[in-house]
């Protein structure tokens, strides 16, 4: 009997030991608060005036929606800067709502980002320090080519109508992202989204939440890139692809260096300096797939927007 | 982060968010339904690799061991290509719904079971089985014996392909669909608070995962004991 406690009570031990220094290793590789960046190994130092040109501060990370990924125009973008600025830029694609926590906790030097209205509560709650246009292109809703709700063509807000009313399959990305946000907001202007079980949240991005509406021949809201990208797969159609509420603007935001000592914040600046220049904008402008432009670049008349 | 992932776990277990008691019991039953079946055909398959001699038994254990190490998300591609609209069974409308992420587990689940209960039928001693023939024992009471015998290894082998299916994101997320209030599990629902930013409910998520898997693997500690007691 004793020999079995004993053996339990070594097992809980062990088990909770195991627990403990899983925990501890997680904490130690991603502790919360900034100041307390007392990790053993030289932190690039932070475009400041000691920085010099070491290697180590030619680095930049950047958070970015996998929609802008998937559309492969950084793969075209960045290696143009990385030459002219003999440095590297790590490229993390993620859900613009992670993007900006990603910022907000300084993990990352810069943002690109579509999201007018959380861009502009991240820039008021002081978490960047610059803002800047950098492209747009346009929403459009899709569904399927037997168009059950008879909404092809249609305006926005009556087209959602209808599929509410009627109650149509409706995918939402439900994901925080900015494609998800633009929808909640066009629900809003359509007089609320529908709460019926035809209104299906994915909780996925855009690509696989497209496959999804493919098969189970619902209506959805998409940006203009991955529809591009993904179209000539799917059975799905346009249904609406005009309106002023179906704008899709990109911006560049850097990153407030106050937020942690690891921020290429110079560095940063010139990559937001880079893609509003005649050069990157020639080439968002000019970037095309399967013979299709993507990006409608913003600052091709190379004037100052604020 | 941590720190707020244990607090935010402890209030939604404490608050029973039923949107999270909705994925821990949707990820409970659906993997154990997947295992059960798996086992079932799976420990068959162990015994009659280890017991009898056919051609293309040799091939047969190789295959389920490289099985083992097949990536979910393969998994989750073959049962989407075989589920889909324009798959072969798409008039089943099976996708997209929790039945989808059971035969995609199943599959998961069934060269782990097959080719560690195959393992511990070939650890058995031999000579259990001859007594057990000399005592008169037919076919069936031979295999009664032998599952007897192994009950141990084969309850690891059932809990292996357990932890790996309870845990398993990718065949969830592709052939399930995310969808809250109908195919949203636990993993699923951790990738989304992931992508959403919401880092410490993601944490919360996997930390209510984990606490499930330690109250299996003490209830499997608990039977093994009290076996053992019997037994000595």
């Amino acid at each position: 009997m004793a020999a079995h406690f004993a053996n339990v009570s070594r097992l809980t031990i062990v088990t909770a030991l195991l627990f403990l220094s899983a925990l501890l290793f997680l904490s130690a590789g991603c502790g919360p608060d900034p100041d307390a960046s007392s990790t053993p190994q030289e932190l690039p130092a932070a475009g400041g005036e000691t920085a010099a040109d070491s290697t180590s501060s030619s680095v930049i990370r950047l958070a970015s929606t996998t929609s802008t990924r998937d559309s492969g125009l950084f793969e075209v973008l960045l290696p143009v800067f990385e030459k002219s600025h003999n440095c590297r830029v790590y490229l993390i694609a993620v859900g613009t709502g992670s993007a900006l926590r990603l910022g907000e906790a300084g993990d990352v030097d810069v943002l690109v980002i579509h999201a007018p209205s959380a861009a502009e509560a991240f820039m008021k709650a002081g978490h960047g320090i610059r803002h800047e246009a950098v492209m747009h292109n346009s929403f459009l809703i899709v569904g399927p080519a037997a168009d059950p709700a008879d909404v092809v063509g249609s305006e926005l807000t009556p087209c959602l109508k209808k599929i509410k009313d009627q109650g149509h399959k409706f995918l939402s990305r439900g994901d925080d992202s900015g494609t998800h946000m633009r929808e909640l907001a066009l629900w809003e202007l359509a007089g609320g989204k529908p709460d019926g079980k035809e209104y299906l949240e994915t909780g996925q991005g855009m690509g696989p939440t497209l496959v999804m509406a493919d098969e189970m021949q619902a209506y959805t809201l998409v940006d203009q890139g991955t529809w591009l990208k993904q179209k000539e797969k799917l059975e799905l159609v346009p249904i609406v692809t005009e309106g002023p509420d179906l704008l899709n603007p990109y911006s560049a935001i850097v990153i407030n260096p106050k937020k942690s000592k690891a921020i290429n914040s110079k560095l940063a600046a010139a990559f937001v300096d880079f893609l509003i220049s005649d050069e990157a904008q020639k080439l968002i402008d000019g970037y095309k797939v399967n013979g299709q432009k993507l990006f409608h670049a913003d600052r091709l008349n190379a004037e100052i927007v604020e | 982060m941590i720190r707020d992932g244990i607090s935010e776990a402890l209030q939604l277990l404490l608050q029973r968010d039923s949107s999270v008691i909705d994925a821990a019991i949707r990820s409970l039953w659906v993997s154990a339904l997947a295992v059960s079946l798996a086992s079932l055909i799976g420990i068959e398959l162990g015994l009659l690799l280890s017991r009898k001699t056919f051609p293309g038994r040799r091939s047969m254990i190789v295959l389920s061991r490289v099985g083992m190490s097949v990536p979910t998300v393969l998994i989750g591609l073959l049962c989407f290509g075989m589920l889909s609209r324009r798959g072969p069974f798409g008039s089943l409308e099976l996708l997209y719904t929790t039945w989808a992420i059971v035969i995609g587990e199943f599959f998961l689940a069934l060269p782990i079971v097959t080719t560690l209960s195959h393992g511990a039928f070939q650890r058995l001693d031999p000579r259990v089985v001859e007594t057990a023939r000399t005592l008169g024992a037919g076919p069936v009471q031979r295999t009664i014996t032998c599952l007897r015998e192994t009950r141990l290894a084969l309850g690891l082998a059932v809990l292996t392909a357990f932890s790996r299916c309870f845990t398993e994101l990718g065949i969830a997320m592709m052939v399930g669909g995310n969808m809250p209030g109908r195919t949203r599990t636990l993993t699923t629902a951790t990738a989304l608070e992931t992508s959403r930013g919401e880092f410490a409910r993601g944490v919360a998520m996997s930390l209510i995962l984990l606490l499930i898997a330690l109250l299996l693997a003490l209830a499997i500690a608990m039977f093994d004991r009290s076996e053992r007691e019997k037994s000595s």
